[in-house]
This record gives structure tokens, sequence and C-alpha cells, in this order.
């Protein structure tokens, strides 16, 4: 026992930012999922992140709040800026959404780049690394059970509705752009949270960190994963989060099996790793086989 | 000093324009956002660069050569990876997912072969030379680049309305099905256009990496932002609205960082894309979208 918990101090003392930011990105990757499940493509929650981020650095920092409270303020300020910009953006569909929200991220990220209170491109540093493991675990666990909640739910059922036919869905009489603006700003909300959890466990946050191949990065975790449940987009969180650890020996090739990682999923499993027909049909073929 | 930045600004901007088409031209055909043609003009210019280093060809041939093999790099993205998800009927998510790995190998090869630091072309390959135009320096550089890509543009532009090989793939772009009923080889259009969209992406790799001396496995990525901001200038697909967009966003840009700091005049060019999308869709110079039902 005593050798078990040694070898865990040791493992954790080198591997727990990694840990932490598999929570994150699983988090990040579920805000994301949100909005795909409404029929959303919206690169935004890189920005999202980024505000929630800065909002509570800064609240750390200068005002000095609690963890908790600074905590809620990463995610509530990221959600308001969703439900300003909502009404407008969300008027737009597919590529189009995906450009707008696109264009948000850079005047974000550009604004934070010059503002004199975020530190400009060295960014903010020194945040109190207030979030512990345990942190992350339970605000991943409310995320997942709030969202399953929510995905059994009227609401929930509304979101799969619009995804499928909005103009069916408008027609049965869901109010289609209040369901979709829901849906933003939650997504915004639980990027803030995750975005906050990250400021205060990385020590340092810079602009650099919530640009476009962020924003791309997270909707490759959830497309990677898989969009059906709420397993697939965690599990491709894990993968693209510990797969360029995995592959540190190749050096400046490593990324190069990302990429390729990312291109055979898209040709060859279609609905990402994780999709529960295929893994039940497998498992069926592996029982009759064995029969 | 404004004529000055007049010049750099045409300079730019037409390469943007070049780099545009190619990004546009796919969007417009195949109905995919390539996130790989950052990365193909990053191709473009090392492959010019590897061509005039190791094989001591000329600038010329160099051109021709790295339009050669960022176009196959086109050709095989389509044929290997676009036509298997054609074939399944993909939604449009997906291709462009697709592309962005295919974007991440591109540069990470890159780096990997040639590092990550800043490599120049030797100075004595570039055309030197400089005109003085009043108080106005123009480097005979500046007047090959806008040659080239214009040029370039042009045969396109020709191509596309004159030829039978142009007017079917306007056919394609308003509609593949009915395309294929008339009899009309989509798929082999499809892998021309991704070519040609590749190979302009290349030539102007080549044409920044000369214009700045500056290559690096990192340029695509900027230089893709600007595309997708070029594109949804000019309406997404539209030919002459890339032109017209890519010139402008070099004209913005210029003027921004001479007249206002030089970062916050990247956040207006995207703020004003971004409101520019909320009032106007279809671009600047776009046609009316119809809503589909």
């Amino acid at each position: 026992m005593e050798w078990l918990t040694a070898n865990f101090g040791d493992f954790w003392s080198t591997y727990s930012t990694l840990v932490f930011s598999v929570g994150v990105h699983a988090m990040l990757a579920l805000s994301i999922w949100l909005t795909l499940s409404c029929g959303l493509l919206s690169l935004a929650n890189a920005a999202f992140m980024g505000i929630g981020a800065y909002v509570s650095a800064l609240l750390t920092l200068n005002l000095g709040w609690s963890f908790p409270a600074v905590l809620l303020a990463g995610g509530v300020a990221p959600a308001a800026v969703a439900l300003l910009i909502g009404a407008p953006v969300l008027r737009l569909s597919g590529v189009y959404l995906a450009m707008a929200t696109l264009a948000f991220g850079e005047v974000v990220r550009i604004t934070v780049l010059n503002l004199e209170i975020t530190g400009g491109p060295e960014g903010l540093n020194g945040i109190p690394l207030s979030t512990e493991g345990w942190h992350i675990a339970l605000l991943l666990a409310l995320t997942i059970y709030g969202l399953a909640r929510l995905r059994r739910s009227k609401v929930g059922r509304a979101f799969e509705a619009i995804k499928e036919d909005e103009v069916a869905a408008r027609l049965m009489g869901i109010n289609v752009d209040r369901y979709k603006l829901l849906a933003f700003t939650l997504g915004g909300f639980i990027a803030g949270v995750a975005g906050a959890l990250n400021a205060h466990f990385t020590f340092f946050i810079s602009p650099r960190e919530y640009g476009f191949e962020n924003a791309v990065d997270i909707l490759t975790m959830a497309v990677l994963g898989g969009v059906s449940d709420l397993i697939g987009p965690m599990l491709g969180a894990a993968i693209l989060t510990l797969l360029p650890e995995l592959l540190r020996s190749l050096h400046d090739f490593r990324s190069l099996v990302n990429g390729a990682v990312l291109v055979l999923v898209v040709l060859f499993l279609p609905k990402g790793i994780w999709e529960p027909r295929r893994i039940r049909a497998w498992f069926q073929r592996m029982i009759g086989g064995r029969a | 000093m404004l004529e000055q930045q007049l010049l750099n600004a045409l300079t730019l901007g037409s390469v943007y324009a070049l780099f545009a088409l190619g990004f546009t031209l796919v969007f417009g055909v195949l109905a995919v956002i390539n996130l790989s043609h950052g990365a193909v003009f990053m191709v473009g210019s090392y492959v010019a660069l590897a061509l005039i280093t190791h094989l001591q060809a000329s600038l010329w041939v160099a051109m021709l050569g790295a339009m050669l093999a960022s176009g196959i790099v086109g050709l095989l993205v389509d044929m290997l990876i676009l036509k298997p998800l054609r074939a399944r009927n993909a939604p449009h998510l997906i291709p462009m997912i697709a592309t962005i790995g295919v974007g991440i190998m591109l540069t990470s090869a890159a780096q990997g072969l040639f590092g990550a630091e800043v490599l120049r072309f030797p100075e004595e390959t570039l055309p030197a030379g400089e005109f003085v135009i009043g108080d106005v320096h123009v480097r005979a550089l500046e007047i090959a680049i806008v040659a080239i890509a214009f040029l370039l543009m042009a045969v396109l532009f020709v191509a596309l309305k004159r030829t039978q090989l142009g007017r079917a793939l306007r056919a394609i772009a308003e509609s593949p099905k009915a395309a294929w009923l008339l009899g009309i080889n989509v798929e082999g259009l499809f892998h021309i256009t991704s070519f040609a969209a590749a190979a302009l992406g290349g030539i102007a790799g080549v044409l920044i990496g000369l214009n700045f001396n500056a290559i690096t496995p990192f340029m695509g990525q900027p230089m893709l932002h600007k595309g997708i901001a070029v594109i949804i200038l000019g309406g997404m697909g539209d030919i002459r609205g890339a032109l017209i967009g890519g010139l402008f966003l070099g004209f913005a840009e210029v003027i921004s960082k001479a007249y206002l700091s030089s970062q916050m005049g990247d956040a207006v060019a995207f703020g004003l894309l971004f409101l520019i999308l909320l009032v106007r869709p279809s671009g600047l110079f776009g046609r009316k979208l119809e809503r589909k039902a």
C-alpha cells in the first residue's frame, strides 16, 4: 500500500498537469458538443474559454475574489457575451456561422493582445495555483450530469429536432431562435468555467492560447471522439491531449501523427471513435464468435 | 509616403487575391472549406527554396516546380481524402476537418524536414534593381510579384469565362448533379480544380516568401486567416469577389498598420468582417443568398 501511494505520488507530481489538461479539455469538448447537438457549428468556444480565463484571473489578481466566485464569474462573463452576440450571429447557419464565430474569436484574441489590463502579448503571470484535482473532477461531473439530464429533457429533444430539420422544428412550434441562443450561451458558460480552471493551474495565460488553432482543436476533439453521445467528446479530448505526450520521441514530427489520426478517423470512422452502435455490434460479434 | 504605402498594399493585395482565388475556387466548385490551403501555400515556398538551394534551379524553374508540387499535393488530397468523403455524402463539416488534419501533417512534416527556424532565399537569386519614380522606390521584385499574380489571375478568369472547361466548372458550381446529368465529367473536374487551386496557393507562397524573404513552417496559418477574411469579404465561392476582396484586404492592412497601431489594425479588419457577415452573409460583392428551406 505504501509502495502504491509513493508511486502514485511520483506519478502525480510528474503528470498532474497533464491529467488536469485532460479534464479541462473534456469540458471544452463537451461545450462544443452542446452547440453541435443543436446543429450549430460554432468556433467561438476558444474565445469563450479565453474570456473566462482572463476575467477569472483578473478578479483573482486584482480584487482577490474567492476561488468559487471567480469560477462562477469565469463562466458568467462569456455566457453574457454569448447572449449579447447570439441574437445577430445565430441568424447565420452552416459555414457562415462558423466563419462569423471564427472572426469573433480573432477580435477577442487581438483585443486581449492589445489591452493594457490583460498584459498584452506577455499575458498574465503569477496566477495563484488554486485549482485542485477534485475541483476539475467535480465540475466535469456536474457538466456531464447536467448535459445528460438536458439531453433527456424537453430542451434536449428540441435541440435534436432543430439539428435534424430546422424548418420542421419551427413548424412544430419549437422556438428555434431561443433554443439556439440557449445552446450557444450554455456552451459559452461551460467553456468559460473550463478556461477559469485552466488559468488557475497553469500559473500563466497569454492570448496565444485562445486563437484559431485552439478553436479548431476543440472542434477536433469532439469530432474525433464522436458526437453521438457525451462519452465521445471526452474520449477525443483525452486522446488528443495524451497523444502528443506519448509521441515525444518523434520530436518535430509528432504532430504529423496527430494530423494523420484525424484524417484516418474522418475517413474510416465517420461517426468518430466512440460510436455506441458499432461498439455494441462488435461486442455481439465477439460473443457470437465464442458460442 | 502614401504612394509608397499604396505600392506595398498593391503587392500584398495581389498575392492575397491569388491565394484567396484558389481557396474560393475549391469552395465554389467542391463546396469544401479547404483549411489545408494555408499549409499548401507554405509547401510551395519550401519547394521553391529547396529547388534553388539544392538544385541551383533558376527562380522561374523554382516557381514552376513549386506550382507543380503544391498542385500535386492538392490533387492527392482530393483523390485520397475528399473523393471518398464525397462518395459517402459526408456532411460539410467532415471534409473541412479532414483538411485540418492535412494542414497539421504538412506543417509538421515541414518542421521536421527543414526545422522551425526562418529560412531565406539566397540574396543573388532575387531579382535585383530598383527604380525611383518621384519619391517612390519600386523594387523590381515587387513589379515581378504584381505581374505574376495578375497574369495568373487573368489566365484563370479567361479559362473560367471563355473555355469549355470553365463553362463546365461553372455548371458544377451551380449544381454538381445537374452537371453530371449533362454528361460533364464531374469527378475529373473536381481533380483539376483541386490541382489548380493548390498550384495558385503554392505560387502565392513563393511570392510572399520572396517579398519578405522569410520562410517558416508556420507561415501558412496567418495566410489562411487572411484567405478566410478575403472570401467572406468577397462572397464565398465568388471569383471576382476574391480578387476585389484580396486587394481590399491588402490596402486595409497596410493603411491601418501605417496610421493605426500595427496590431489593432487586424482587430479592426476582423471586426469589420464580423459585421459584414451579420449584415450581408453573402459578402460585400456577393449575390443575395436564397434561403433554403
